[in-house]
């Protein structure tokens, strides 16, 4: 058995562009290379689904730059995707993390997908015990303008749903919201890292939505949490390595 | 990445008359025709060298190959066959990628929802216990079923038996539930966690029931005890198993067993009771045993009612004497 180790990410929950600050291509990117996948969920308006597609291009760029996922769904279908999202990342990651242990194995560029079915069987079992035991950040990003006031409902509920979800697994789960823009800064942190998610109704009691939207400062704020977070443990944890997993004795 | 809409994966759209023919194995598969898909690919009904086979093609690795894992802990399961049985794990090379795919039994029947409109009510009750034996033998195996929906059940047969069509959501005990249907989930009705155990099944078995009787489904309300405990007083099929599913809606069966005895009784009960209608004397003969019954029972209030006014006469009485002895 190998040891436990902590996933990362950021959920980013948008319906639009970003249009202030920096790239949020760029700090997706950043992201990634600290260890934190970055995933966008885009909320598509019921009216005009086509042309607010194309308005969308965005969540794919910010997803395929920060190592994650993105989904483009209606706000019914929310529940079931931010879930979906998050666990199929988790289970990207893991992969790419098997996949790095394979190479080294067996040399080359091989990965899962090229071994025969048996021994991608045999795999795939420890990437499934992974999922299930390794310990889960996830930090979630709001988007917050104008137009996301009828869909917060529906945010709110997937979240709570989300932790239901997560909570039934082993490992241990900490969640932090934040979101844009706040009411004074570009972003506002609403909950700090927590392991439930049952006060969240306060918290979005709190939100003002606002005009602009502050994409890039908010992943880069994100990744800030993460640090922050990581050197208040590391006061009294030294073992804490940056790196997709940390004490992933394999 | 994934791809935005499933049903236009190629996966999805192979044509019938279409050869198959896996990367490592060899074996040649030629499509007849869909069955049907989901999340994570398509079900065609394809010839093989050895008769009809269930072709599954997804497009991603890891769902497969778990899904795989599954089939082949399935047939493991000793003594009993509980989903279809594997027979092929291959790779499907084309120009616009690999997609892995795995042959398995293909099962013939019925849908549940198509057996039900044909047969008289008491065959859900029939199929249900047949359902949770077999959720027994899978529970004791370690393993909960995770995604019990109608979708994934068949009936085969004559004999009619319940089967298992697709196995994805099954989950190694006490783990979180893989796949699930938000209707069937007790996590979307507040009734609990989705972590695998037995109740989680227990729960997804009582409202495959529910759709049994409302096939439109329906969506969550503000109280959904209320909505739930409605719905059963409003259908004449739920009715009778109204205790049971309330039960099993409550987390209060903590073995598969323990709810198949209770429904096996019920069963063995309602037939009695059909056979009353049938039988004028005996409906006489009930209802005066049912009014003796009745008597009995005032007999054992009007005593117990005697017994209470002669203790508090004596306590009253009691009560006098103390007075008496302290003034």
């Amino acid at each position: 058995m190998h040891k436990k180790g902590t996933l990362r990410q950021i959920l980013l929950i948008t319906d639009g562009c970003s249009n202030q600050g920096e790239d949020p291509v760029a700090m997706a990117a950043l992201a990634h290379e600290q260890g934190i996948s970055v995933n966008v969920i885009g909320v598509l308006n019921e009216d005009a689904p086509e042309y607010h597609r194309q308005g969308l291009k965005e969540v794919e760029d910010i997803a395929m730059a920060g190592g994650g996922i993105s989904q483009v769904v209606y706000a019914r279908q929310l529940a079931q995707t931010v879930k979906m999202v998050t666990q199929k990342a988790m289970a990207q990651t893991i992969k790419g993390v098997v996949n790095a242990e394979l190479q080294q194995i067996l040399g080359s560029k091989s990965t899962m997908d090229d071994l025969p079915p048996d021994k991608r069987g045999e795999v795939m079992e420890v990437v499934d015990e992974m999922g299930e035991t390794m310990n889960l950040e996830v930090l979630i990003l709001i988007d917050a303008s104008g137009s996301m006031e009828d869909k917060m409902l529906t945010v709110q509920e997937s979240l709570l749903d989300l932790s239901i979800s997560l909570n039934s697994r082993i490992g241990d789960n900490e969640f932090a919201i934040f979101a844009f823009p706040g009411k004074k800064k570009e972003v506002d942190e609403l909950l700090s890292w927590s392991s439930r998610l049952d006060s969240i109704g306060k918290v979005f009691s709190k939100l003002s939505l606002g005009g602009i939207t502050p994409t890039g400062p908010a992943i880069k704020e994100g990744i800030a949490a993460f640090a922050r977070k990581r050197s208040s443990k590391r006061s009294f944890l030294s073992d804490d390595a940056p790196g997709y997993i940390e004490e992933s004795g394999m | 990445m994934m791809p935005q809409d499933i049903s236009k994966s190629p996966v999805c759209n192979l044509a019938a008359g279409e050869e198959i023919r896996g990367k490592w194995n060899k074996l040649p598969y030629r499509i007849r025709r869909r069955l049907g898909y989901g999340a994570t690919g398509a079900v065609y009904l394809a010839d093989s060298m050895n008769g009809s086979v269930a072709l599954k093609i997804g497009h991603d690795q890891m769902s497969i190959t778990s899904e795989v894992n599954v089939l082949k802990r399935f047939s493991k399961v000793q003594g009993k066959v509980l989903g279809p049985s594997l027979i092929d794990v291959d790779d499907w090379q084309t120009r616009s990628g690999t997609y892995p795919f795995y042959a398995m039994e293909y099962l013939k029947g019925e849908t549940l929802f198509d057996f039900m409109k044909a047969r008289s009510p008491e065959w859900a009750g029939i199929l249900l216990v047949q359902l949770l034996t077999d959720l027994h033998t899978l529970h004791q195996a370690g393993w909960a079923f995770g995604d019990l929906k109608p979708d994934n059940l068949l009936v085969t047969g004559p004999p009619y038996r319940i089967r298992w069509i697709d196995v994805g959501g099954t989950t190694v005990m006490d783990r979180s539930i893989k796949e699930y249907t938000e209707f069937f989930d007790r996590g979307y009705w507040g009734k609990g966690s989705r972590k695998a155990e037995p109740s989680y099944d227990l729960f997804s078995a009582g409202m495959v029931m529910v759709n049994l009787a409302y096939p439109a489904r329906f969506t969550r309300k503000s109280d959904p005890d209320r909505q739930m405990h409605d719905l059963r007083k409003n259908s004449p099929m739920l009715r009778p198993y109204a205790h049971i599913l309330e039960k099993a809606w409550n987390g209060k069966y903590r073995y598969a067993e323990e709810m198949r005895n209770e429904l096996v009784l019920l069963l063995n009960e309602n037939d009695k009771r059909s056979v009353k209608k049938n039988k004028k004397s005996t409906v006489q003969k009930s209802t005066v045993q049912n009014r003796t019954r009745q008597s009995q029972k005032k007999k054992e209030k009007s005593f117990i009612a005697e017994t209470f006014l002669v203790f508090t006469f004596v306590f009253i009485v009691y009560l006098f004497y103390i007075l008496g002895q302290t003034m």
